[in-house]
């Protein structure tokens, strides 16, 4: 589909409460195909809330849960990108964002990155995701990254590599840093720098779903937004208030931009590789791992 | 700044640091946000405040006010006989310029009757019972109204330790514990604080010419511009001091942050069982909200 229309369900929501958190989804997916969206997207964790702490097992939903069942039924029409906390059959417990398309489930993006520092304690309650995948339905070929997946530039390299044109990021970003003359909080200006940088680096549309609402005194910005592929943010949520954004996508912006600036079709991928297997092993490992000192020779290979 | 100028000029703050951000109108917009959010979702409209007639409880006075409009916020005057006339007038005119409602609940009867048994005590156990006793009254007509207990304490305060245990710095929720004093002025005014309030020397009012920064030493200007290099960008004691802090000021900051730590804490509970509160017991205060 050259053209598709997008929906952003900017929520507020009910720590812990999946009964509340579905029939906020409910509202606002019969909102978005009343609008004619081809798609309506949730932020992260919006079925259960984000600073769940020690719920986390208590909200999780297994693929084959009634509640899942449910946002398939939800899909029918318009799809669905919902953010919750899947439990695996060996009972790992992830922090994912699924794709619901006419009552099927398409994909499961489990968040690689999950931040654990300052006011964020994710990995001390979720299992870390293991790959980046795109992967097709009716917008063309997407991906999905989650909120601090995006901080890691590989994540977006590898999603556009992996020929999305479209990487939809569901979000649960905190209101954080005040500047003087800035009308927004500095982790608000941060993130829409970035999803601007991304955009026109990689030549990919972006949907960024970030929540509204407060969990303990700490305020998510709201703000979402759609850009081009050619960097321009195209709709623009409120922010700090509930809102539905409905934007019509083209990828015809994607093939001029990709004309005029064929960066990714320049880009050397035997080299990356090539050269991240020299460092592999040098470099810090996860951040669990005990740091190891980069030994300072890069020349010996 | 008329802030700066009003604070006691000391040799031991650097000149020409950065200013600490203040930016009004984004405050003003997510702490209304937080007020009315906060509020709503425990299922009340209402919250209730100690109004001395400062520039804490004037602020917040004006951002509840604004956050569940004027008939939903009630702040409480609570004198002791010494308390100055001029306090209880600022509290007045904040109400009325606020618009919320006002009541007036005199606290001497009590205190005296209990320091007739104690007749002893000095000023600062007098000066924290009172703040103990101002606090019970707003817990009982948060009952009574149906009102969230709010908290006027402000990140410098929080961080010296310059409050009462379970008196003024007990409260359901707080908008203004991430801001600064420099930066409450700065919103003060911005939110259309009276200028007499915003101009006075700071002070808990607990005894006659008590000020906030005779009795702590130093100014807030300086002492915000160290906790903010030491709290929010990290530096470490020797950056601060390379960064033209006077040493000795540096040393005794960190030793009053480090030494009222309890005060920011849940009592210390002895564990036993394999799952305790709040250190593996963890669940967020907005459990279900």
């Amino acid at each position: 589909m050259d053209k598709s229309t997008i929906a952003i369900a900017q929520t507020d929501l009910r720590l812990g409460d999946l009964e509340a958190n579905l029939a906020i989804y409910e509202r606002f997916a019969a909102d978005a195909r009343g609008a004619g969206a081809d798609l309506v997207i949730f932020p992260e964790l919006s079925l259960t809330g984000y600073l769940l702490k020690d719920m986390v097992p208590n909200v999780a939903l297994r693929l084959d849960a009634p509640e899942i069942g449910k946002l398939r039924e939800l899909s029918r029409g318009t799809a669905l990108l919902a953010g919750f906390v899947e439990e695996t059959p060996e009972f790992r417990f992830y922090n994912s964002a699924a794709y619901f398309e006419d009552g099927e489930l398409l994909h499961v993006h489990r968040k690689v990155y999950l931040p654990t520092y300052g006011l964020f304690d994710e990995g001390r309650y979720f299992a870390r995701g293991d790959r980046i995948r795109a992967f097709d339905c009716r917008l063309g070929r997407i991906a999905m990254l989650v909120c601090e997946d995006m901080w890691h530039p590989s994540t977006v390299y590898i999603a556009t590599l992996d020929r999305a044109l479209t990487v939809l990021c569901p979000s649960a970003s905190p209101i954080r840093g005040i500047s003087d003359g800035a009308e927004q909080d500095d982790n608000a200006r941060y993130w829409e720098s970035l999803n601007r940088m991304y955009a026109r680096t990689f030549a990919v549309s972006i949907a960024y779903a970030n929540r509204v609402g407060f969990e303990d005194g700490v305020g998510f910005w709201g703000g979402s937004e759609i850009l081009d592929a050619a960097g321009n943010c195209v709709a623009k949520a409120a922010y700090y208030q509930e809102d539905l954004l409905i934007h019509e996508v083209s990828h015809d912006v994607a093939r001029r931009q990709r004309i005029v600036a064929p960066m990714l079709r320049d880009e050397d991928v035997d080299l990356t590789i090539n050269e991240l297997s020299r460092l592999r092993g040098r470099l810090p490992k996860a951040a669990d791992e005990p740091r190891r000192a980069f030994d300072g020779a890069v020349n010996d290979e | 700044m008329k802030q700066a100028a009003k604070t006691v000029p000391t040799p031991d703050a650097p000149h020409g640091l950065l200013p600490i951000p203040t930016n009004p109108p984004l405050l003003r917009r997510i702490l209304t946000a937080f007020i009315a959010n906060e509020v709503r979702k425990v299922g009340l409209e209402r919250v209730v405040f100690g109004l001395s007639g400062g520039v804490d409880s004037s602020l917040s006075a004006m951002l509840a006010a604004e956050a569940l409009g004027p008939g939903n916020v009630l702040g409480i005057r609570m004198p002791y006989r010494q308390s100055s006339a001029e306090s209880l007038e600022h509290g007045e005119a904040v109400a009325r310029r606020a618009g919320i409602e006002m009541l007036t609940v005199d606290i001497t009867a009590q205190i005296d009757a209990y320091f007739e048994q104690f007749p002893d005590a000095d000023k600062s156990r007098r000066g924290n019972k009172m703040a103990r006793e101002r606090m019970t009254v707003l817990y009982d007509h948060s009952a009574r109204t149906q009102a969230l207990v709010l908290g006027t304490s402000n990140k410098t305060e929080l961080l010296l330790g310059y409050g009462t245990l379970h008196g003024d710095m007990a409260s359901a929720i707080n908008p203004l514990g991430d801001l600064y004093k420099t930066q409450v002025w700065a919103l003060a005014a911005h939110v259309g604080v009276p200028a007499e309030v915003v101009e006075k020397q700071p002070s808990a009012d607990l005894w006659a010419g008590q000020t906030d920064e005779a009795e702590l030493g130093f100014g807030y200007a300086d002492v915000d511009a160290l906790l903010y290099l030491m709290v929010d960008l990290r530096y470490s004691s020797e950056d601060l001091v390379a960064a033209g802090f006077a040493a000795p000021f540096v040393q005794r900051v960190t030793a009053m942050v480090r030494g009222s730590q309890f005060k920011r804490r849940l009592p210390v509970i002895a564990k036993v069982s394999a799952r305790t509160i709040d250190r593996d017991f963890r669940y967020a205060r907005d459990w279900g909200k």
